[in-house]
């Protein structure tokens, strides 16, 4: 676990200092994903260590997202006054990624480019 | 000689304890409902725990950045997790790149639509300016679109909950969604959960197999760098 948790925290460090000394457009984490993914094209796979460490963080990845959930506490009047908007905004923008993303991405399967003659 | 009840609470209000240990508790008690909901996507935990925190934070009068200053603990792992997400995109890349020109297109289709439609539905129904442009980025993992809301003018701290908000919205409608449309592979679901629904989308995927969540952890990334770089640009045009 220790192993796990070094090497994820040394990727999220290099991706925040690199993202801030570039002046990128994403956040260090997913910068830090990235290198651990290229890292591990180069080695060839994670080694036991980090399969299992990496899953068991990824197995509550929603609990995470909790303390900032909890900050709908500081806008109540906010979503009081604009509760209809919000609820429709959200609700209808959802249903419609999902069903356009993977429609658009069926059809691309479907449909593969024509092959060169 | 015991003390007061209310100087302990003076103690504890006041230590990171007792927010991340509260975070801890709700979040296993929604986890426990969720278990015996048969995993049913409306009693999903992240709203069930958000629910009971609220709650508890209005019935003891609890300002929430009393109460982050221990939840900040959890909410820092999200950093580490996302890195993580580097290990199932790995296993599963040969299925990626077989897929390239398809997660190509719905990455921008989905993108798109992700954005515009969350700002004209809520311009249409009378969402306020700042509004729209919170509402702008909130199919983006948490981090990536509270930056980009401070950078087109929105509010960080609103978007966070809409993003929230978004993933759960996604992590409950998606199976059905996917069902009444009829996509059944597993690498659009996940992809597709994961662009309208950023990490709670991919938290839901993996739940249901690891291919799903690694699609999901893809689709999470490039949406947020596609976002980053798109919104800027076109924020202005879309709200009014």
């Amino acid at each position: 676990m220790i192993t796990a948790l070094s090497t994820l925290l040394l990727c999220q460090l290099i991706g925040e200092t690199l993202t801030r000394w570039l002046m990128l457009p994403l956040p260090g984490p997913v910068l830090g994903m990235l290198l651990l993914f290229l890292w591990l094209s180069l080695r060839g796979g994670p080694g036991d260590a980090l399969r299992q460490g990496s899953q068991h963080v990824l197995q509550h990845l929603s609990l995470l997202f909790v303390p900032a959930g909890t900050g709908i506490v500081l806008h109540l009047h906010r979503v009081g006054d604009e509760w209809l908007p919000l609820l429709l905004s959200l609700l209808v923008s959802t249903v419609l990624t999902l069903v356009v993303t993977a429609t658009v991405m069926r059809l691309c399967q479907r449909h593969p480019a024509e092959p060169q003659a | 000689m015991t003390e007061p009840i209310a100087q302990i609470w003076v103690y504890l209000a006041a230590s990171p304890l007792l927010g991340l240990t509260l975070t801890l508790l709700a979040y296993q008690t929604a986890f426990a409902l969720f278990q015996r909901s048969g995993q049913h996507p409306l009693a999903n935990p992240v709203m069930i725990a958000v629910a009971i925190l609220a709650i508890f934070l209005w019935l003891t009068g609890t300002a929430y950045e009393t109460y982050f200053a221990g939840a900040q603990f959890v909410h820092f792992m999200l950093g580490p997790a996302t890195v993580a997400l580097a290990v199932p995109l790995y296993t599963q890349f040969r299925r990626v790149r077989s897929l390239l020109t398809p997660i190509l297109a719905g990455l921008l289709a989905g993108s798109l639509t992700a954005i515009v439609s969350a700002v004209l539905v809520g311009r249409l129904f009378g969402a306020s300016a700042s509004t729209q442009l919170s509402l702008a980025p909130k199919s983006v993992t948490t981090p990536i679109a509270m930056g980009i809301a401070e950078r087109i003018g929105g509010l960080p701290s609103l978007t966070a909950v809409l993003v929230i908000f978004t993933g759960v919205l996604g992590a409950i409608s998606a199976r059905h969604i996917f069902d009444a449309i009829k996509v059944h592979d597993p690498a659009i679901r996940g992809f597709a959960l994961g662009v309208a629904s950023h990490g709670i989308g991919t938290a839901r995927a993996l739940q249901v197999n690891e291919q799903s969540g690694a699609f999901a952890a893809l689709a999470m990334g490039l949406n947020g760098l596609l976002t980053a770089l798109l919104l800027p640009l076109i924020s202005q045009w879309l709200v009014r």
